[in-house]
Formats: structure tokens, C-alpha cells, sequence
């Protein structure tokens, strides 16, 4: 349980005026953290973030620490920082806002996590689409370089920091861990078998550690308010606060900064939150953790946002994407817009991913124009058994977790609705006719 | 005689600027450069016309059939002269929750196009997801990007424009 009162850190200065400069990140004590970490041995600074009980916030959850000792320290080879900002998955979307209002705390965590991993040259590889954020966070990178932080003398110790923005062109791929590296070295993003790990032979065959936006924008805190605060913000399990993307049919979509122990029913219905649904509907499911992530129905969701309280349900917290969907959606349409976009992003290295994504897409389409058949749904399932079996999540039959992603819904919806698909079937139409999504917002 | 690819100023903008995109690799790396260079050569000329792409593959020490495999995987990448305007309709699952469907039909209409179609003025295609769901429905042009778009808002974005 959290110990410590909570108080929002990585959004506290999102909207301020000019947020995202040095001196106004340096006004709110910005690289103070830098300055700590910078009087401990790089050894220490690990043992500090495994204290802190940090967990990574691009999707798994993996303890950052750990991952960071996982760095060989002998390695004669150079070592990298790759940081992951190619938020591509739909219902995520909070690592924008982080670029956007507070470059600075993103770019602090980096000169903490290279100095302490021995990393003398970080990329930031950003989602091509996101011009804005690239333009901010260049901008923060140059005051960086010109106060003396990134460049030959960190902070005038002798050690010397490069920091570059790569931006991606249009792969959601290129958000897994391997694939980013693949497309940082200018080719396609075709994930990487693993074992062996970035961390042990990453970017040019070198040690590399990829982390998300949002847990290198957490690393400051764990220094300048000390490990056991940050640990007593969260769990047992898992320190510190949590952005979620809240969207869908809610009244007031966005991103909140929430204590872990935040409930879905909290989020979604709360007056600081999601301020609950439009008048007359109700929650039909929910997705919890970006699209990939099993649907949870309206009766479980007074569970914590948190990695373990949601996997107890067989799903994922993921990247923190949670999706709201109420009684008028048709469910059908709803899978077959996400299993198109798992098709579209399929890589297409491996035939079960490649060949399984557009089957289910046009299997869904069929049945949601009214042109399904007796058998399709069992067609559906078989072909999503065939990409990732369910479950248990994370074995499925390809080298990366785009197939469990693209199959997970499958599943899912399949084992909450499956009365919907067989009536789109029997009916030849969909039942929600020509408004599958409810009248809701202006276009209705 | 082909036309060159570039005008002397355009020429002068790619050397300086390919030569500041290899400084940030390792000597012996070059080809890490591709996805900069190919953003590089788009923004000069809209699109990757054959000699470009053959241009950028030997500044990387690499093959055209290289640089032409990495530009067709990425789908901001254009290898066809597009319209002049690049309109991209997320359509995922939290736009249209907002209507993005309606809003790309209404574009359809408005623009004269099939969602996958160009002109000379346009290019609309639906995209997968623009990290707007929280403000959805939202919609891109070139590098441009709009959210919690209404149809007087589209009207007046499109109105706008050169």
C-alpha cells in the first residue's frame, strides 16, 4: 500500500506557460535530480531505482532496474541508450504530452540512466508522425547541450553525453523493443528473436537499454525525493503514480496522473477523472490497457490500474490505454476495427502474423456487413488460436508480441460477446444497423 | 538531359544537412542514417523519386535496392508523387467511438475522394491511430496535426488552406 501522500509528478507543469523550457523546468528544481545522482557511484544509481520499485511504462512492466543490471559492465564494446517514444497503440497516448510540456524531466532521466549505464550516446526515437513533440524535444536537447548537461562535461564532470532524435516514418512495429533497434539502424522494422536481450547485444550488436518515454521521465523523481518516497507512492510491487489515457465514450477523455491503487470505476466515473458516461448509457467493456489487452466487463471493474491487480484477470494494464465502450457499440465493428489494425501493422516476418491478421479482418468485416456464415465465428477463433493461443497471454507462435496483440482481442471479445457475432450471422445484418457507435459527439 | 533532382539551394540544404545526420553514427555505420535521410529527401522534393533514393543510398554506402526496401516499409514514406496535401483519418477504435467514421465520410464528400484516393490537391487515406484518442475524432495533413474536430473546425481547416 502506498505510503506516501500522492501528488501528481510527471504532468504537475503540463499547461504552464513555456512548461517545456530549461528554465522554467530548472524553476521547478529540474536536474537537481541529475545533480544527486551524480554524487553516487553508477552501481548505486541502480540500487536506487531497484529500491524505488520503478516499473517500466511502455507496456510490460518490467522492473527498470533490474533491466538496467542487466548492462554487461565489462562489455569493451560502447553502450546505448535507446529511448521509446513511437506511442502507437491505439488508446495511448500520454508519452506525447510528456514531449510536449516536459522535454526537460525525459531528458534528465537519460543523463541519469546513461551515466549510470556507462552510455555515452542516446536516441530518442520518436513516432514520425509526431512533429510538435520532435520539435520540443530537439529544442530541450539544444538548451541542454548549451548548459553544459548533454556534451563533452555533464554538469563539469568529466563524462560525455550525445543525445539524438531519431524519428520513426509510420510503423507502430517499430514500438517493440527490437524492431525499434532495427529501424535505428535504418532498416525495416523486422523485430529481433530474443534470447539474445538488447541489454546484452542491442543497437550495432552493442549493450543497449530501451525504455519508454514516461519511466525515463520518472527516474528525476527517484533522486531528488529519494527511493523510499518514490516506492511509498505505489504498491508493494510497483512505485511511484501512473499516467492513463482514459478514452471512448466517457464524458471527459484524457490523461490522468492516478495512484496505482485507482480503480477502473474510479477513473471512468470519478468527478476528478472521467466524469462517467453520456446520460442514458452504460459500460459494456472496457478495454484496460491499450488495444491488445483483453476486454473487462462492467462488473470487474473495481480492480486497481496496477500490473498485478490486472493481471489477475488475464489482461494486461500495458501501456496505461484505457478505452471505454458503452451499450450502443457494436462489439463486431469494435474488433474489427482493432484487428485492422494489427493487420496493417503486421511486419509480415512471420506467416502466422502475416497471413492471421488479414484473415480475421476480413472474416470480422463479412460478418459485420451481414454476409457471415455459419461457421465463421469458429473460422474466427481458430485463426486467432493459430497467431497466439489464449491463454495463457504472451506464447504465441511468432517472434514478437504483435501476434499475441492482435489475437488477445480476438479471444477476448469472442469469449464476452460471442452471442453478438453469432446474431450479426443469423440476422444477415448488424444489429445496430447504421449507428454501431451509438450517437455520441457531434458527428452522430 | 534528365532534369537534376535538385535546385543549387536544395543541393546546398541536403549536402550540410546529410553531412549532420552521419556525424550522429558511428563512422562504420553510415546506413543507420536511412531513416533521416530518406525524411531528408522527402521534405525537399514531397516524395522519394528513384534518383533520390538512389542519391541518398550511395551518401550511405548502400545499395538503391536497400534504400527502396526500408522506404516501402514505412507508409509515411511516399515512393509515388502524392497530392499536394497528405490528409490522414484515423479511424481506430477511440475515433470512432467520436465518429471518425462520419467525419471521414463527410471528407469523402467534401473532398471529391475515396478514402485511398489522390488528386492533385489531395491525398485521403485512413490511418491507424494518431496518439489523439483522448481528443478524438483528429485528423493529420502533411505534418500538420488536428483533434476534437468538429465539422465546423474541419470546414475551417480545409478552408485555410494555400
Amino acid at each position: 500500500m502506498a505510503t506516501t501522500a500522492f501528488e501528481p509528478i510527471i504532468s504537475s507543469a503540463w499547461g504552464k506557460p513555456n512548461s517545456w523550457t530549461l528554465d522554467e523546468y530548472r524553476k521547478r528544481g529540474g536536474y537537481k535530480g541529475l545533480e544527486k545522482a551524480l554524487e553516487l557511484t553508477p552501481a548505486q544509481i541502480i540500487d536506487e531505482v531497484k529500491k524505488s520499485n520503478l516499473r517500466g511504462r511502455g507496456g510490460a512492466g518490467f522492473p527498470t532496474g533490474l533491466k538496467w543490471s542487466f548492462v554487461p559492465k565489462d562489455s569493451p564494446k560502447p553502450k546505448y541508450l535507446a529511448v521509446n517514444g513511437d506511442e502507437s497503440e491505439p488508446g495511448t497516448f500520454k508519452d506525447r504530452y510528456i514531449l510536449e510540456n516536459d522535454p526537460h524531466m525525459m531528458l534528465e532521466g537519460i543523463a541519469i540512466a546513461s551515466y549510470a549505464l556507462g552510455v555515452h550516446t542516446c536516441y530518442v526515437y520518436l513516432r514520425g508522425e509526431f512533429k510538435l513533440q520532435a520539435e520540443r524535444a530537439n529544442a530541450a536537447i539544444r538548451e541542454a547541450y548549451a548548459a553544459g548537461i548533454f556534451g563533452k562535461k555533464m554538469l563539469g564532470k568529466d563524462y560525455q553525453l550525445d543525445c539524438y532524435v531519431v524519428r520513426g516514418a509510420g510503423a507502430y512495429i517499430c514500438g517493440e523493443e527490437t524492431a525499434l533497434l532495427e529501424s535505428l539502424e535504418g532498416k525495416k522494422g523486422w523485430p529481433r528473436l530474443k534470447p539474445p536481450f538488447p541489454a546484452v547485444v542491442g543497437l550495432f550488436g552493442c549493450p543497449t537499454v530501451v525504455n519508454n518515454v514516461e519511466t525515463l521521465a520518472s527516474v528525476p523523481h527517484v533522486f531528488t525525493r529519494g527511493s523510499a518516497w518514490y516506492a511509498g507512492l505505489g504498491t508493494d510491487k510497483s512505485g511511484g503514480t501512473r499516467l492513463v489515457c482514459l478514452s471512448g465514450t466517457v464524458n471527459r477523455p484524457g490523461v490522468y496522473e492516478v495512484p496505482l491503487h485507482t480503480t477502473f470505476t474510479e477513473l471512468i466515473f470519478d468527478d476528478k477523472y472521467g466524469r462517467g458516461l453520456p446520460a442514458g448509457r452504460k459500460v459494456k467493456a472496457v478495454i484496460p490497457g491499450g488495444s491488445s489487452a483483453p476486454i473487462l466487463s462492467p462488473d470487474e471493474l473495481d480492480i486497481a490500474m496496477e500490473f498485478e491487480a490486472v493481471k489477475v484477470k488475464q489482461t494486461m494494464a500495458g501501456s496505461g490505454g484505457v478505452i471505454v465502450m458503452d451499450d450502443t457499440t457494436c462489439m463486431v465493428r469494435s474488433l474489427w476495427r482493432v484487428a485492422r489494425f494489427y493487420a496493417e501493422e503486421s511486419c509480415g516476418q512471420c506467416t502466422p502474423c502475416r497471413e492471421g491478421t488479414p484473415w480475421q479482418t476480413r472474416l470480422l468485416r463479412k460478418i459485420e456487413e451481414g454476409r457471415g456464415e455459419p461457421g465463421d465465428v469458429e473460422i474466427l477463433s481458430n485463426v486467432a488460436s493459430s497467431i497466439a493461443p489464449y491463454p495463457p497471454i504472451g506464447l504465441g507462435n511468432t517472434i514478437c508480441a504483435l501476434g499475441d496483440a492482435a489475437a488477445l482481442p480476438t479471444h477476448s471479445f469472442l469469449m464476452r460477446f460471442r452471442d453478438e457475432f453469432e446474431a450479426h450471422i443469423r440476422e444477415h445484418r448488424c444489429p445496430f444497423g447504421d449507428k454501431p457507435w451509438g450517437a455520441f459527439g457531434e458527428w452522430s | 538531359m534528365a532534369e537534376p533532382l535538385f535546385t543549387p539551394e536544395e543541393q546546398k540544404k541536403f549536402d550540410a544537412e546529410i553531412a549532420e545526420i552521419l556525424s550522429h553514427y558511428p563512422a562504420d555505420r553510415k546506413s543507420a542514417a536511412m531513416l533521416p535521410a530518406l525524411r531528408l529527401l522527402q521534405e525537399l522534393k514531397g516524395w522519394l523519386p528513384p534518383e533520390g533514393l538512389k542519391l541518398v543510398a550511395s551518401r550511405l554506402g548502400v545499395t538503391p535496392e536497400r534504400a527502396y526496401e526500408v522506404a516501402s516499409f514505412y507508409v509515411m514514406y511516399h515512393l509515388k508523387k502524392p497530392g499536394k496535401y497528405t490528409v490522414d483519418v484515423c479511424t481506430n477504435l477511440s475515433c470512432s467511438l467520436w465518429g471518425a467514421e462520419k467525419m471521414l465520410a463527410y471528407l469523402e464528400q467534401k473532398l471529391g475522394l475515396k478514402a485511398g484516393e489522390s488528386n492533385e490537391r489531395f491525398f485521403l487515406r485512413e490511418t491507424e491511430c494518431l496518439a489523439s484518442c483522448g481528443t478524438a475524432p483528429c485528423l493529420q495533413i502533411n505534418e500538420e496535426h488536428h483533434e476534437s474536430l468538429t465539422k465546423a473546425k474541419v470546414d475551417a481547416i480545409f478552408d485555410k488552406l494555400p
